[in-house]
């Protein structure tokens, strides 16, 4: 496979160096936790080397025996994406089973305080409790 | 005997048209039996008029503020009789499913120390609404996988109607599941080896409200539980 022309090198190490300072803008900014961004830095100096190092892609692929250089980028791509992707899930159901608690408590908390604000209320339930002992 | 102390769990999700009944139905029970039990109304941050309704009634009531399901609507109900120190959680569905006369019968074997666990089934004397076809399919089918699991058979294990004793309430106050409990829980409570009763009740065709299993979603229904039994079934096995 013959190298890049210039152009598209030029062009993909502005893309990625655009796409690094997107992300560090995000943290900055409080929008995006530091252990998510982790991810998309590696992913951004990864892209950054390979726009850098024209011929990497092909060397690596003749190193690996992989005849067409660009399967090994999608395969790599792909990869990553999945482990990203469980890695989401795993977050998103961490936050669902907090959420569940988190509402058991608020319920249970209103329910508390209401009874303390109304004292008819309170007194049945103190009734209740001595009827049953 | 009757020192025991009960609470009435009764889950609700846009039920405005029959929750009255149901409450009314177990306050009835209650002075008649001279039980000494409350009725606790859940609510699952239902969109109509539920809340309203509840709040003119003569029950406690927990009112949820994100929507969770049934099961973790039930587990806000078991965690309230764990720390109010309830000796017996029961769940009766507030559409109106589960008859309160049933109540009686849910809670002699508790009362007698027979069982941790009291299921109310309707295909133990096929009495009553039996459900659909397709329904009864389903209900066979986790019958089925719960004897293969646990080595033990209940009848009717997608029924909501049940009454726990204190100990399973401390069992379900630390994990109840999330969607769809009922034939999971049974999993669950056989191999915490909890000692697991049926007793037969009447049920009937729910008065208002929508089932929380439409047609689509029955297939969905069938996977999530089925693997959620199987995972509870690997979690919990060493025990």
């Amino acid at each position: 496979m013959q190298s890049l022309p210039i152009t598209i090198q030029l062009f993909s190490i502005v893309g990625t160096l655009i796409f690094m300072a997107f992300i560090a803008r995000l943290i900055v900014r409080g929008k995006l936790r530091e252990e998510y961004s982790f991810v998309w830095i590696v992913c951004a100096i990864i892209l950054l080397v390979f726009s850098v190092w024209r011929d990497g892609l092909t060397q690596i692929s003749r190193l690996l025996g992989v005849f067409y250089p660009p399967s090994l980028i999608f395969l790599m791509a792909i990869f990553a994406i999945i482990c990203f992707l469980v890695h989401l899930s795993v977050v998103n159901s961490k936050l669902q089973h907090s959420i569940k608690e988190l509402t058991h408590e608020i319920a249970i908390l209103k329910k508390e305080v209401t009874d303390m604000q109304a004292p008819d209320n309170f007194v049945v339930e103190n009734k209740k409790k001595t009827s049953a002992t | 005997m009757k020192s025991l102390r009960v609470l009435v769990v009764v889950p609700c999700y846009n039920e405005q048209r029959s929750v009255a009944a149901v409450v009314n139905d177990i306050h009835w029970v209650k002075t008649r039996f001279g039980l000494s039990l409350d009725t606790l109304v859940v609510n699952d941050c239902s969109t109509d008029n539920t809340m309203a309704v509840v709040r003119t009634l003569d029950c406690l009531h927990l009112d949820l503020p994100v929507n969770l399901g049934i099961g973790g609507c039930m587990q806000a109900g078991y965690k309230y009789a764990y720390r109010k120190g309830y000796d017996i959680a029961v769940q009766i569905d507030g559409d109106g499913q589960h008859p309160a006369e049933g109540l009686i019968k849910l809670l002699r074997p508790l009362f007698d120390d027979q069982a941790d666990v009291v299921i109310g089934s309707r295909f133990l004397e096929r009495q009553g609404f039996q459900s659909s076809f397709v329904r009864r399919i389903g209900i066979r089918y986790f019958r089925w996988l719960n004897q293969l699991l646990i080595r033990k058979t209940v009848h009717d294990s997608t029924s909501g109607f049940r009454a726990f004793n204190r100990k399973t309430i401390e069992i379900v106050n630390r994990y109840y599941p999330d969607e769809y409990p009922e034939p999971e829980a049974i999993v669950q409570f056989g191999l915490h080896k909890l000692r697991l009763l049926e007793v037969p009740v009447l049920m009937e065709e729910r008065q208002g409200g929508t089932s929380s299993i439409g047609w689509i979603q029955s297939v969905y229904y069938l996977f999530k539980v089925t693997l959620g039994t199987l995972f509870v079934y690997i979690r919990l096995r060493k025990i």
